[in-house]
């Protein structure tokens, strides 16, 4: 592939240090420095891998549906996670229910794993909310729209659960972890390597999930790195790895074992998905400008969910009627995204002022005050009157 | 029945304004699905396909394609219950509309923001997207027509160059037959040729591959511009701030903002929905400006200005309880006249910022100094430009003083929600018949605007009286008061 470096192995992409359980075949593999990973994912049986397959599928409806309902002019953005199902599904499926994610905002495939309603996420990119979800309930932060940022609150959120002697004590309902998902584009940002040298000294529970999805909007990784993304966390002391973001069984094993190094006191992990973003970067995006029909075809020849279709069928657990059944959900769900989005009213303007502090906040108070005041102030109209005059005398 | 849905242009990028109908995938008479793929368009960032938000048939095709509409033009209509109408009922429908929906919108006064996000606008030589369009668009004949086309050019092009560029020219360049394709050019060079005016098919191509260059416009344009007119120094700079001056030197435009955009709207409202009459009164106001002078001199009126003003909103105030119906307004939505049971009393007062009308509250209530203390401090409010929305709003009956400005009277359009405006000219010495003799007396004018909707002209003109009758004679106020 053209847009990778030269000091990778040519032959495959991603290169031989990449973990692959799944080939694109849909083949289970464990070579070389994948081989123990297989181990963390023997326990997922057939009924496990098409709930697997079923995330997938309902986060792509998801993606489709949103995007269309964009070109409608319902929503006015939308950025898809479309081909990096895989990544998102695999990594949060390996998540404890006290865990905590920090996503970017095209992280629609864990916010499923985590238990929410993807239909809230529109809100936010109808532009009638700031969030649209209690981050509380799903642990489960907002979307982060500026670049990487959210990975300096995920350590500080790390570094507090470590102060909270929530980690190391080999309770596994009460050791946490922290997730920041970003992109391979963050990892030029200051935010994210301040937050990996804080992570690194402090040895906090976080893992920071990059998925490389080869382009930072228009910006190939090539031209980002001169080194594989994952070779940074290397350089802060921070143990890293390559997973191929496409295999959902690989993403699963890879974030497991990251997870268990920060809930049991081992600090923080780097993991690079190597992954491809089959749509655009957002609906305002063209990516025919700047790459190739030939590149996108040879991704989606490596697609997450075919790929797990094709071991399903090999298993020979693979199921017509399931599958049917699964379909007629995901159109179903479609639908009820398309009236979900057509009926969306905004939330009063005071609600942006409730969660901004966990518990009230003089400034917050007063600005409530003050803004209550001024939409008030609209009421009765202001009313203009005739030939231009002024009180007063003469 | 049918259910005709129109399909609006949305806004496929963030901010954008229009885009370009390249090619339709359906025709009138095509059944569609949920998400079909109807149409793709361009737009400033990107080439886009638009997906059909209902299942349907196609009734119309509303935009054709090349043409350039704005976001929010209605461009197809989809028919979502086609089973609950006989056939001829679309088709018909159809035909009597297509004709003027066909005829392109102008695309004057586009105007882009012209932002984009990093990396864009940087196609390589040869890039996918021409291939794209040629194959999607365009016959296979017409590829190899266009190189042929390039060489040709230079020959017709002082002919077409010496014409006058036609604002909006609809026919391509004569002489020559054109393949039936677009020139080519950036999405930039297109805007800009637009701005201009010039056709892009008649300018002479110069880019690489028979792209129409940002030169080649500016080049076409500079030839066949007309001569300016003569202008005189200093006509480039324009007369307002915020304005900016038209290219022929001979005009500022100033776009209409905040105050001036809400005096506009309220006027509009106000003179197109209620009836206004206006009655006039002509008086010896000589008493009133003697109590004036009196009272400059009282020490219960030290701090405070006396202005006729103030003798005259009083006589309004005592005139008003007099005919409570005056102070009222008319509810349309309810079809109900609301008579207000307390006065707030609005000054017309021009600011750096413009007309704004902040009322006295409860005026009624107030004595005569309180009434002055009231009006001194929301006119100082407002020549500060600190009036507040709640300062302005729930007016009931308004004072405008033209007088100050030395003019005799006008006819003043009410403020939104009131009933009666009460306009105060100028005070000025003029011989009057006073006890059977001329004598040199101060006198001034009243107007009274009134919405005739609930005030009948009894009612206005005995108001109107009344107020004269207490400045010509302030003790009257005791008989009333």
């Amino acid at each position: 592939m053209n847009h990778q470096d030269g000091t990778q192995a040519a032959h495959e992409p991603g290169g031989e240090e990449m973990i692959q359980l799944l080939t694109p075949e849909g083949r289970r593999t464990a070579e070389g420095p994948s081989a123990p990973y297989a181990e963390r994912v023997a326990h997922l049986d057939h009924a496990a891998l098409r709930g697997l397959y079923r995330d997938m599928v309902l986060v792509r409806r998801f993606d489709d549906e949103a995007t269309a309902l964009q070109r409608q002019g319902e929503l006015g953005l939308f950025p898809q996670c479309l081909g990096q199902e895989a990544a998102q599904v695999g990594s949060g499926r390996a998540l404890a229910p006290q865990d905590y994610v920090f996503p970017s905002y095209r992280e629609h495939g864990v916010a499923h794993t985590r238990g929410l309603d993807l239909a809230q996420i529109l809100l936010q990119f109808r532009g009638v909310d700031h969030g649209g979800w209690d981050t509380e309930a799903h642990n489960f932060h907002l979307y982060t729209l500026v670049i990487g940022s959210h990975t300096l609150h995920a350590t500080g959120y790390a570094m507090g659960v470590q102060r909270d002697g929530l980690v190391g004590t080999g309770d596994p309902e009460r050791d946490t972890a922290v997730v920041a998902y970003f992109g391979d584009g963050s990892t030029a940002q200051g935010d994210v390597n301040e937050a990996l040298v804080f992570a690194a000294t402090t040895n906090a529970p976080v893992v920071f999930f990059c998925q490389n999805n080869q382009w930072a909007i228009s910006e190939p990784t090539s031209r980002q790195s001169r080194v594989p993304l994952f070779h940074r966390g290397r350089g802060f002391g921070v143990p890293s790895v390559r997973v191929d973001g496409n295999d959902v069984l690989a993403s699963y094993a890879v974030t497991a074992e990251a997870l268990e190094r920060a809930r049991s006191g081992g600090g923080p992990t780097f993991v690079e998905a190597y992954t491809y973003r089959m749509g655009a970067h957002t609906t305002s995006d063209d990516p025919t400008r700047y790459r190739s029909r030939a590149q996108e075809q040879e991704w989606r020849e490596r697609d997450p969910i075919d790929r797990l279709r094709r071991h399903l069928e090999a298993e020979g657990a693979w199921d017509e009627s399931w599958a049917s059944d699964l379909d007629a959900e995901a159109d179903a769900f479609g639908e009820r995204l398309r009236a979900y989005v057509r009926a969306i009213e905004a939330p009063p303007a005071s609600s942006m002022f409730d969660t901004v502090y966990a518990s009230e906040h003089g400034t917050v108070t007063a600005d409530r005050e003050w803004h209550a005041q001024y939409e008030a102030g609209f009421a009765d109209a202001d009313g203009d009157a005739e030939i231009a005059t002024q009180g007063g005398a003469r | 029945m049918p259910t005709h849905q129109q399909f609006r242009l949305p806004d496929a990028g963030e901010g954008l304004t229009e885009a370009e109908i390249v090619q339709w995938h359906v025709a009138p008479g095509d059944t569609v699905e949920v998400n079909q793929q109807l149409v793709e368009i361009e737009t400033a960032k990107s080439l886009v396909e638009l997906p059909c938000p209902w299942a349907g048939v196609v009734v119309e095709i509303l935009v054709t394609e090349g043409t350039t509409v704005d976001v929010g033009t209605p461009i197809v209509v989809v028919d979502t219950d086609p089973d609950g109408a006989p056939a001829d009922a679309g088709t018909g429908d159809a035909g009597a509309a297509a004709g003027g929906a066909a005829t392109p919108e102008p695309a004057a006064q586009a105007e882009g923001s012209g932002a984009v996000l990093v990396g864009y606008g940087v196609a390589g030589p040869g890039g996918s997207r021409r291939a794209r369009r040629s194959t999607g668009a365009a016959a296979p004949a017409a590829a190899p027509a266009a190189p042929a086309a390039a060489p040709a050019a230079p020959a017709v092009a002082p002919a077409a160059a010496a014409q006058p560029v036609a604002p909006q020219p609809a026919a391509p360049a004569p002489a020559v037959p054109q393949p039936a394709e677009r020139a080519l050019a950036k999405p930039p060079v297109r805007k800009l040729a637009r701005d201009l005016g010039v056709d892009l098919m008649s300018v002479d191509p110069t880019g690489p591959g028979g792209i129409v260059t940002r030169e080649d416009v500016v080049a076409h344009h500079e030839r066949s511009t007309a001569r300016e007119l003569a202008t005189y120094a200093g006509d480039e700079e324009p007369w307002r701030e915020g304005g900016s001056v038209t290219p022929d030197g001979r005009q500022t435009r100033v776009a209409v903002r905040s105050v001036r955009k809400r005096t506009a709207e309220a006027m509009v409202a106000s003179a197109f929905t209620a009836p206004h009459v206006s009655v006039f009164h002509t008086v010896d106001v000589t008493r009133t400006m003697r109590l004036v002078e009196r009272l400059r001199g009282d020490r219960e009126f030290a701090d405070v200005r006396v202005t006729p003003l103030l003798i005259t909103a009083k006589a309004l105030l005592v005139a008003v309880d007099r005919h409570p119906e005056i102070n009222a307004s008319w509810d349309d939505a309810a079809q109900e006249i609301v008579y207000k049971h307390y006065v707030n009393l609005g000054i017309a007062a021009a600011t750096p910022r413009g007309l704004v009308v902040p009322n006295v509250k409860d005026a009624h209530r107030l004595d005569l100094k309180g009434l002055a203390q009231g009006i001194a401090s929301l006119t100082a409010t407002a020549r500060s430009g600190r009036t507040s929305p709640s300062d302005m709003s729930d007016g009931t009956i308004t004072i405008t003083n033209v007088g100050v400005f030395g003019i005799d009277t006008g006819t003043p359009i009410l403020n939104p929600g009131e009933a009666a405006i009460l306009a105060f000219g100028a005070i000025r010495q003029q011989p009057w018949v006073h006890k059977g003799k001329i004598r040199k007396r101060w006198v001034t004018q009243l107007a009274l605007s009134f919405d005739h909707r609930l005030v009948d002209g009894e009612l206005g003109s005995r108001f109107l009286a009344d107020v004269a009758r207490v400045l010509e004679d302030p003790a009257q106020a005791l008989v009333w008061g």
